[in-house]
């Protein structure tokens, strides 16, 4: 049985009705001083430095690198790159705190070191980790041009054979398959356990939760282990991407779990309240209110869980199994997957391996990275925030529902809204008997905005 | 089920409602059957939607005629549950105890599988540093010193870069760029550790020779860095320093360090605005205010991410595996060639292990598993029990 709320034929378009919600209150607004006369100097900005602090840092900088190249190249006995670096280095900063007590107290100079400190960790970092993922991308782009790289197997090709033959679509296949079973298992248990976490709760799920973070400190070659001597010698006796994908879905299971978990802890108690108190049951809560407010952290949790699990080399280095050929077969064979492939290569002395150990890693490292962008344009926002449009959209929606709420159409259409009855209005209008009962003629126009 | 539905399902339990006000006014003189039956329609009318509202409707239909019959009688508020949420209970719970089923089995399997091992081995396992499981010698004092050693070198080297990251952005950076380099140290921690390794053996591992022979040669009177031959004379040609604990150390802290990075800043960007503002106002400078408000609160993310990466610095494996030369006895020199940990022994080793070494493989690995384990549980606890508080982790 459906209930519609009678709207009256005339009635103008909704946003028109909104501006009666403004309309409420007719105490006079709150006064605004006017902007005029008064005068707007130029803006500001903050956080800038002083052109004298500008040139502490150039001359400090410049000061450690001719220092360095000095020791280096003329005087001392000291050679090596890395070690000029650390010269400079130190040399950069006791100019600069030379420089800058000259002119400050000690406090400040504290404070400026500790800044050039914090900025060149930061720098050290990211210069580090950009250059092992542009190591492997630039080395690996010596075998990615052949196209064959990635459309061939290594089942015809030697170590000596030229990068235009052979290729890792076995190892690019293998993957697929192991990290879909882990998936596939790992999913649907994972979340439904955090559900179970955070939903249920009890005893159980706190002892649940302590071994699902006791798991995440399990070495990953320990789950291989574990696997080699329960899964491979005593029930298969052989290697398998299906061993393999057991594995990865031992030490992913974890993960998902505790990212989830972490994610469904965030979703608002307000929201599950309202809906319980609508009457919901449980399931419904979890299904219509809890599930879809996490939906991208969730995507992210899996999402983040699926690059690690791509990336684990050490537990399938003994539960898959090394071939040269195509496997499509999950549970009889050796079925490679790219980090082992990776292994594989850069452990011949062939150059021509191991620019094909690089290229397999730089395919890697781009499926990761793609991965990973993906999680983040799904999941950058919390659960609950809500996009512009999403927010202009509950917006609406919140109107319509006080609308129908208060039969808001209704009362206008009966003319008792708005209230005619206010001091301000009296005072304002002619008191004429009829005028308060008589319908208001004509909404308020609309704000333009 | 769509959404329309529920709203629909809601709006008839509020019309059914008021119907049946009307109707309990009348029937409070008559008799109960009445009532129930009112009760019956509202369970007919509430039936298509949400089977709880329709449950919750039933019970309370039943009330107005108790009150007529004239014994007060308590009410239960334990609602029935409905069909679906005892699915629901019941395939959660599944789920959660298969979990602990496949956790619990792993330890169980691992603990019984080590067993064998560790009976024969008794303690001595612990101190022994040879690893040969054929003639029933072995231990992992070697392996267990050279895991340690790895781990701790990864968190000097990883420790002060963590440290000074998460402090660059949590208070210097902001704006995008801030956003751009939160991504980017997620981003580093995903990265697979064969990459992580192949850069260490094909570009670290010459590069940073001449820095190990440095401090060999001005700091040889720390016996750590000193590097001497059999017969104690001092090395210098670069062989003599390749493939040390110091390489694997270094290639595992930078691993390591996105995951400490994270934990810390996550701790260091939940210190209260107010104390930093009354820091600011009584005049401090940013690093006054990081050294009074930001890094006491912190204390515990700092800390517990630190730990964090060392447990994953004890159980990295591949990098460790390709940079190292395996040798089974305790090298305290950490620049010289060969050092051993207890992942690259299971991955040496696990192939042409027989029942029994395999079993002492297990031991192994569970020793392991167990210092990570209290490792973790440490950091935890103490991330947790800190005031930057239990939300993070």
């Amino acid at each position: 049985m459906s209930t519609t709320f009678p709207t009256r034929p005339d009635a103008p378009e909704a946003d028109a009705h909104t501006d009666f919600l403004d309309a409420v209150d007719f105490e006079p607004p709150t006064r605004i001083p006017s902007p005029e006369g008064v005068e707007i100097g130029p803006r500001r900005t903050l956080r800038t430095a002083t052109l004298d602090e500008r040139f502490n840092v150039v001359g400090a900088l410049a000061g450690g690198l001719a220092i360095a190249t000095l020791l280096f190249g003329w005087i001392g006995p000291l050679s090596g790159i890395v070690g000029w670096f650390v010269v400079a280095f130190l040399a950069f900063v006791g100019l600069y705190v030379l420089l800058v007590s000259l002119r400050s107290d000690w406090q400040e100079v504290k404070d400026r070191v500790a800044t050039v400190l914090m900025i060149s960790a930061g720098a050290l970092l990211f210069g580090a980790l950009v250059f092992i993922v542009v190591y492997t991308l630039v080395r690996g782009s010596e075998a990615l041009p052949f196209l064959n790289f990635f459309t061939q197997t290594m089942e015809l090709t030697g170590p000596l054979d030229p990068l235009s033959s052979g290729g890792i679509l076995h190892a690019i296949v293998g993957t697929l398959i192991q990290i879909s079973i882990a998936l596939a298992i790992t999913v649907p248990l994972g979340i439904t356990t955090a559900v179970f976490l955070n939903e249920i709760g009890g005893r159980f799920a706190r002892f649940v939760r302590t071994i699902a973070d006791a798991m995440t400190a399990l070495p990953s070659i320990v789950a291989g282990l574990f696997v080699y001597a329960a899964i491979i010698q005593l029930v298969t006796h052989q290697r398998s991407g299906f061993a393999a994908a057991m594995a990865i879905t031992v030490m992913m299971l974890p993960i998902v779990i505790r990212a989830s978990d972490v994610v469904l802890r965030l979703v608002p108690g307000n929201l599950r309240e309202a809906s319980y108190a609508l009457g919901t049951s449980r399931w419904r809560t979890v299904w219509h209110v809890v599930l879809p407010t996490a939906r991208s952290g969730l995507v992210t949790a899996v999402i983040l869980g699926t690059a690690r699990g791509i990336g684990e080399t050490s537990p399938v280095l003994l539960t898959s199994g090394i071939t040269a050929v195509m496997n499509v077969n999950p549970f009889s064979g050796p079925m490679i997957s790219l980090p082992l492939q990776v292994f594989d290569f850069v452990r011949s002395p062939e150059p021509n391996m191991i620019a094909r150990g690089f290229g397999t890693a730089a395919v890697l490292i781009l499926l990761v990275l793609g991965l990973f962008i993906i999680a983040r344009m799904i999941g950058g926002k919390g659960p609950g925030q809500l996009s512009d449009r999403q927010r202009r959209a509950a917006k609406l929606d919140s109107i319509r529902d006080l609308q129908r709420i208060t039969m808001l159409d209704d009362r206008i259409a009966r003319g008792e809204y708005p209230p005619r009855v206010l001091p301000t209005v009296q005072t304002e209008a002619a008191p004429s008997p009829a005028a308060p009962s008589a319908p208001p003629t004509a909404p308020p126009t609309a704000d333009p905005s | 089920m769509k959404q329309d539905d529920v709203f629909q399902t809601i709006d008839d339990v509020f019309l059914e409602n008021e119907r049946t006000d009307i109707l309990t006014a009348v029937d409070d003189a008559g008799d109960d059957s009445s009532g129930d039956a009112s009760g019956g329609a509202r369970n007919g009318g509430g039936g298509d939607g949400a089977p709880g509202a329709g449950g919750a409707g039933g019970s309370n239909g039943g009330t107005p005629g108790d009150g007529g019959s004239g014994s007060p009688e308590r009410r239960s508020l334990a609602s029935r549950r409905s069909t679906s949420d005892t699915v629901f209970r019941t395939v959660a719970f599944t789920a959660g105890a298969t979990t602990v089923g496949i956790m619990l089995a792993v330890g169980l399997f691992l603990s019984i599988r080590a067993g064998s091992a560790l009976e024969v081995a008794g303690i001595g396992f612990l101190f022994t540093q040879e690893w040969s499981p054929e003639t029933k010698q072995f231990g992992i004092a070697a392996v267990l010193f050279g895991t340690v050693t790895i781990a701790v070198i990864a968190l000097i080297v990883g420790f002060p870069l963590a440290l000074g990251t998460a402090l660059l952005l949590s208070e210097v950076v902001r704006g995008r760029l801030r956003s751009f380099m939160v991504s980017l140290v997620d981003l580093m921690a995903a990265v697979p550790s064969i990459v992580f390794g192949l850069w260490g053996v094909f570009f670290l591992q010459e590069n940073i020779i001449p820095v190990a022979e440095w401090i060999s040669r001005y700091f040889a009177w720390i016996p750590f860095f000193a590097v001497t031959g059999e017969d104690g004379s001092t090395l210098t040609e670069a062989s003599a320093f390749t493939s040390s604990a110091f390489i694997a150390g270094i290639v595992v802290g930078l691993m390591v360090v996105p995951t400490q990075a994270s934990v810390m800043r996550e701790a260091f960007s939940q210190a209260p605005v107010g104390e930093r503002e009354g820091a600011f106002a009584l005049g401090a400078t940013r690093w006054g205010m990081i050294a009074t408000v930001v890094l006491p609160f912190g204390r515990g993310g700092i800390i517990g991410g630190t730990m964090l990466g060392l447990g994953r610095a004890l159980g990295e494996t591949i990098a460790v595996y390709m940079i190292i030369s395996p040798i089974f006895v305790i090298n305290w020199e950490v620049l010289k060639t060969g050092t051993n940990s207890v992942s690259a022994l299971i991955a040496l080793r696990y192939g042409e292990a027989s029942e029994f070494g395999l079993s002492a493989l297990m031991a192994a690995g569970l020793v392991l598993f167990l210092i990570t384990l209290v490792v973790n549980f440490t950091a935890s606890s103490i991330v947790a029990r800190s005031r930057s508080g239990a939300e993070s982790l």
